[in-house]
């Protein structure tokens, strides 16, 4: 039975692009399309019309000319004679460390700050308010600022370090040197060095991997391997015996006797820093600029992740709660396998924007001199070199980058917690 | 609300200038200002006070062309850029001349197409240690940590000097004097570098300028001076000749005190061809016959601009130097106008 | 029935509740003291508040409000305290605070920046407080976008009339296109009229009224601009512009149209995946590159373009998260009522959808706001580039923290009551959704 018919062939009419809703969405699509490639290409021959009469022509040649200048916190060997494209790789690695680092101590501080925000402790309760308040309402540049400032004037110079009679002195046994150009701590050596592996070349973006680094890595990952290996056992003796072997020790000495025995064969021990000349020699240097941006960074995002958390808390029910107290859980615990773990389903999707703010926000490091990508590639890259086009958009693009892969991770993980629902 | 989008597109119609690609000094004289940049805050350089009114050496180039071209020295904009936007808003039009402390160099002269006019200021770029350090070359300097401002030369030459005599250093690059100064002052860096006349105004505000002291060494030359863009000689002649007007005023004795006296007429024909009653210099340039009488009038001439902003009277405290006349030995130097 | 009784027949009178219990004893008992834990965080807490506010108060209070430059002010600490560290030389803000607030604005013309500020908060009201203002104030709201330009940037007054009165060819136009051709064909024909008459006819009238009948108040460059009214002005402007901005691209990333729908997301991903700070380089160094040779407009319109299309990416998240918030009934309810995508969205959808958002908007607006400080790094002298131009005076050289502190409290006090606007909101809001 049919009830439909067929509607009434219409001849094609020009007007029908428009009024016929069949055929009216192609039409916008196709203006669209059309106003957006025309957009583009007035842009871009505005563009080289532009450069050509400026008499600079687009060119990425200046990439492999030599930097010429010095950067100081650096995670790879560079030096003054390095081109541009080098000096920007560094950059870029000095933004990822700050990012990395920041977003870790964000949402450390950021969780404890949330939760300590409904403490029921009155004071407590107020104080993080007023943290939060304070940090969500005042610019992060000023911040930035701010943090260089206070590191510069309360810690003391390397200068008061030396003397008979010092005004200050290392900490930690004299292992840490806290000054106001950063922070020296003891690094690690090796006497018999396995030496280090040069990837690609001389090329800009060559590198060492330390053998060391990457033995010490296999013999705890492989460690940690067995290690879950005795817990499954364990898991599985539990279940069919009811009784859970004691694997504790086990499980300690898998992972770290073997890594002892390797430091013990590769010489291990420490280097500490050592006041020499002007300054500390020595021990890992962690600049000043470095550590206030960190901690600008992560002082302010964590305002941001503390309301996130506090209200991912707020929005599990009560009765959650109620029912893990009535089961015999104490407070934290009910916290910590109850309500965060709910919590963070609701978290995960503003936090992942957290982090793409602050590494966003790592771009002012230009603000206290610390050599991210923004302040090598688009900050003395494109100064000594004029080439403004290609070096904002290049670092746009590394940006862009960043951010796609960071959401990206991101959302994955945020895919594999969501609720599976039935 | 919704509508000010439109607005704005409306206005930016209304409000989008014509752009200077030929005949800066037409545009000028049709606009009735000079659009000058300078420097966004740099101590007797170029500074806003607090009734926005610009002062200091480079701004009083600024007023001398002004005056020059325009009869009035205040009919200028001040466009502050930083060493980052400085070059693009000259080349984009924006500014019809740049006087920045720009170091006159090859690759901007060539590279970036910009004509410097002339030099304005002899300057070089030196060291500043606390005397505490006991510190009196800048060869002893192995291992300090030295405080630079980013986005000019003297990182460049910093590490050429460092290479070149083969020690180590560790730079601390800073975006403003400011920064600069309170990161040395607390002991961040062991050492300030920038060009001398930056680390003697930076001294000079210091609580106790006499802890400091400036090292021997000057590392590199940094002749300052204003700039035009390529391409356009007629407006390039007129800076260029404005700047050498102040200079050879001063050799000539001319002041912005005797300047109107002196226009009436004198027995040097050299000061008459200057202030326009003999010849006619002003014409040629396209300007009133005495444009270097006001360009004078506007600031005074050389030495006395130099007095006014930096000179040793000035808690900048700069002593004439390199940048004193040729006849005392400086390099201050004009060609003659004739 | 007996009438000795064991239970007590009549009640006893109440007894206070134990002293521990009430007032400040048992408040303090209860938020402070509750448990061990609990009283080692409050004396914890309470040792970490003394300990900043040991520090900060005698820098606040043991001050100079006076003194023209920090020498003097060294000097007066010096011979007030003994030490010239550790004391606060308000100085420079009672010296400067004008042109922080206003930048270079002309000092006899502060009053038109002030009108404009009131004048915001007066077009706002229909909006924020929408059952309290009166109804008429909205013809208010719809003048403001080119009363405050006036306002601001002086000139003539034909200008802003001129680019006004574009609306109106496009509302008459449409009016009488739509009656001859129908809506479709209305909408494109006026909006090309007005487009028309912006680009090409609005300038010529504009300048020809103002030669027969010259009305206007000083022209003001917008170089002038600076400080704090600066970082309000760019706020708004950018909030105020992305708006529609903003809808546009919700709609269109919300869209079944592929290649719209992949424009718009495209480009709100590439905005919201680079920092502002390269964007404003594109403002300062390469907007003039991208527009045909010869445009070259100032500094400030170019910040507030790129400024404005930063936020729209932020704004049509915003908006996008009101709209999906928004249940399926109501899409499905207009639909019934044989709306058109357009009637749809204009009467059902968007009230709805915006209402939802304004919360978001004005955290958009806050987040906007604070990014205004960037533009120092270009340049520009908002307060913060302020700052640094007065410390390069030598009156003030060296001055730091005060500066900072008088910006970061204006920046607390306007950030704050914003966002205690908002959160008033949503609650308002919520109630509103409870059943």
């Amino acid at each position: 039975m049919t009830t439909l018919t067929d509607p009434p062939k219409e001849s094609f009419r020009l007007s029908m692009l428009i009024y016929d809703t069949r055929y009216r969405s192609a039409t916008i699509q196709v203006v669209a399309l059309m106003g957006f490639m025309l957009l583009a290409a007035w842009l871009i021959s505005n563009t080289l019309t532009n450069l050509e009469t400026l008499g600079k022509p687009i060119s990425l040649a200046f990439f492999t000319e030599p930097a010429s200048y010095d950067i100081n916190q650096r995670l790879l060997e560079y030096d003054s004679r390095d081109s541009h494209l080098r000096a920007a790789f560094i950059g870029l690695l000095n933004t990822l460390v700050v990012a990395v680092l920041g977003c870790i101590t964000a949402t450390i501080l950021g969780v404890l700050i949330g939760v300590l925000r409904l403490s029921k402790n009155w004071l407590v309760a107020r104080i993080m308010t007023v943290y939060v308040e304070m940090f969500r309402n005042v610019p992060v540049l000023l911040w930035i600022v701010l943090a260089m400032a206070v590191l510069i004037e309360s810690l003391p110079s390397p200068r008061a370090f030396r003397g008979e009679n010092p005004e200050a002195t290392m900490s930690l046994f004299d292992t840490v040197a806290v000054t106001n150009r950063g922070v020296y701590i003891p690094e690690a050596l090796f006497h018999n060095s396995l030496g280090n592996i040069h990837l690609f070349g001389q090329s800009s973006m060559r590198f060492d991997i330390s053998l060391d680094l990457v033995a010490f890595l296999v013999v705890l990952i492989a460690g940690l391997f067995v290690s879950n290996k005795i817990k499954q056992r364990a898991d599985k003796v539990q279940e069919e015996t009811g009784e859970r072997p004691t694997t504790w020790w086990q499980r300690l000495a898998v992972v770290f006797v073997p890594i002892v025995i390797l430091l013990a064969i590769l010489g291990f021990h420490l280097g500490y820093p050592e006041l020499k000349g002007f300054n500390f020699s020595g021990g890992t240097h962690m600049r000043n600029s470095l550590i206030a941006l960190w901690l600008a960074l992560s002082l302010y995002t964590a305002a941001f992740i503390a309301e996130i958390v506090r209200g991912g808390i707020l929005a599990i029910s009560h009765g959650q709660t109620e029912a893990a107290g009535a089961l015999g859980l104490r407070q934290g615990r009910i916290m910590s396998l109850v309500v965060l773990p709910q919590a963070l389903r609701v978290i995960i999707p503003p936090m992942i924007s957290n982090y793409l703010n602050l590494t966003k926000n790592s771009s002012l490091a230009i603000a206290v001199g610390y050599m991210d990508i923004t302040g090598t590639l688009g900050g003395i890259t494109m100064n000594q070199t004029g080439r403004e086009l290609e070096c904002v958009v290049l670092l746009m693009g590394v940006y862009l980058l960043i951010s796609l892969s960071i959401s990206f991770v991101m959302n994955w993980y945020n895919k594999r917690v969501a609720l599976v629902e039935r | 609300m919704k509508k000010s989008v439109i607005f704005g597109a409306a206005t930016l119609a209304c409000m989008s200038a014509v752009a200077a690609t030929a005949g800066t000094v037409d545009d000028v004289k049709a606009r009735g200002k000079l659009n000058c940049g300078v420097a966004s805050g740099l101590v007797g350089f170029a500074t806003p006070d607090a009734n926005g009114e610009w002062g200091g050496f480079d701004v009083a180039v600024c007023r001398a062309v002004a005056a020059a071209v325009l009869g009035d020295p205040k009919a200028v904009e001040f466009v502050p850029t930083t060493g980052k936007t400085r070059f693009t808003a000259l080349a984009s039009g924006e500014i019809d001349m740049l006087a920045r402390n720009t170091t006159w160099t090859f690759s901007r002269d060539v590279d970036l197409k910009f004509t410097f006019v002339g030099v304005n200021y002899y300057d070089g770029q030196g060291f500043m240690v606390p005397k505490e350090l006991g510190v009196s070359s800048a060869k002893e300097l192995d291992g300090a940590t030295v405080c630079i401002q980013t986005g000019t030369t003297t990182e460049l030459n910093l590490a050429d000097f460092f290479r070149t005599n083969g020690i180590s250093y560790e730079p601390v690059p800073i975006e403003t004097n400011a920064e600069a100064q309170q990161q040395y002052l607390a002991g961040a860096c062991d050492v300030y570098t920038t060009d001398a006349s930056g680390l003697a105004a930076t001294r000079a505000a210091f609580e106790n300028p006499d802890e400091h002291a400036v090292l021997p060494e000057i590392i590199s030359k940094e002749p300052l001076g204003p700039l035009v863009r390529h391409g356009d000689n007629e407006w390039g002649d007129i800076v260029r000749w404005t700047l050498n007007a102040l200079i050879t005023a001063e050799e000539l004795g001319v002041t912005s005190a005797n300047v109107a006296e002196l226009s009436a007429g004198t027995n040097n024909p050299e000061i008459n061809r200057l202030l326009g009653s003999e010849g006619s210099l002003g014409e040629m340039l396209g300007l009133s016959a005495d444009w270097a009488k006001s360009a004078i009038m506007a600031g005074g001439n050389y030495g006395e601009v130099f007095e006014k902003n930096i000179g040793e009277n000035t808690p900048i405290g700069l002593a004439r130097g390199l940048n004193a006349q040729y006849t005392d030995g400086g390099l201050i130097y004009s060609p003659p106008f004739r | 029935m007996s009438d000795k009784s064991f239970v007590r027949t009549e009640m006893l009178p109440e007894l206070d509740p134990p002293a521990s219990t009430v007032g400040i004893v048992g408040w303090m008992r209860e938020n402070l003291f509750s448990s061990v834990v609990n009283s080692i965080l409050t004396v914890v807490s309470l040792g970490f508040i003394f300990y900043i506010l040991a520090g900060l108060l005698p820098w606040i209070f043991q001050s100079e409000w006076g003194a023209t430059s920090l020498t003097e002010c060294r000097e007066i600490f010096n011979e007030k305290y003994g030490t010239s560290h550790g004391h606060a030389c308000w100085g420079v803000v009672n010296d400067r605070w004008l042109q922080l607030l206003y930048g270079f604005y002309p000092d006899y013309l502060y009053w038109r920046v002030n009108l404009a500020l009131v004048l915001t908060l007066a077009a706002l009201a229909p909006i924020l407080f929408a059952e309290k203002a009166p109804r008429q104030m909205i013809y208010l709201t719809m003048a403001y976008p080119f009363l405050m330009p006036w306002l601001l940037w002086g000139g003539s007054i034909w200008g802003p009339i001129c680019a006004a009165a574009g609306f109106v060819v496009i509302f008459f136009g449409y009016r009488f296109v739509t009656n001859i051709a129908g809506s479709l064909v209305g909408l494109i024909v006026s909006v090309l009229a007005g487009i028309i008459w912006w680009m090409f006819i609005a300038g010529t009238v504009a300048s020809g009224l103002e030669s027969v009948l010259n009305i206007g108040i000083e022209a003001v460059e917008s170089r002038k601009f600076g400080g704090f009214m600066l970082a309000l002005l760019l706020g708004i402007v950018a909030i105020g512009c992305s708006l529609p901005l903003g809808i546009l691209l919700a709609l269109g990333r919300q869209s079944d149209l592929l290649i719209v729908k992949t424009i718009c997301v495209g480009f709100i991903e590439f905005i919201r995946g680079v920092p502002l700070i390269t964007l404003l380089f594109v403002a300062s160094l390469l907007l003039n590159v991208f527009l045909p040779p010869g445009t070259n407009f100032d500094i400030i319109l170019r910040v507030m373009i790129m400024m404005t299309l930063f936020s729209a990416a932020y704004m049509a998240e915003t908006i996008r998260g009101g709209l999906a918030a928004l249940p399926k009934g109501q899409y499905e309810g207009a639909d019934s009522l044989g709306l058109n995508y357009w009637q749809a969205q204009r009467l059902i959808i968007m009230p709805q959808a915006l209402k939802i958002s304004i919360p978001g908007i004005v955290s958009n607006f806050i987040g906007i706001f604070k990014d205004t400080t960037l533009v120092s790094i270009i340049g520009l002298f908002d307060v913060i580039g302020l700052s640094t131009a007065i410390r390069a005076d030598t009156a003030w050289n060296g001055i730091y923290w005060e500066l900072f502190a008088f910006i970061a409290v204006l920046f607390f006090i306007v950030c704050f009551s914003m966002s205690r606007y908002s959160m008033y909101l949503e609650r308002k809001l919520q109630t509103g959704h409870k059943r």
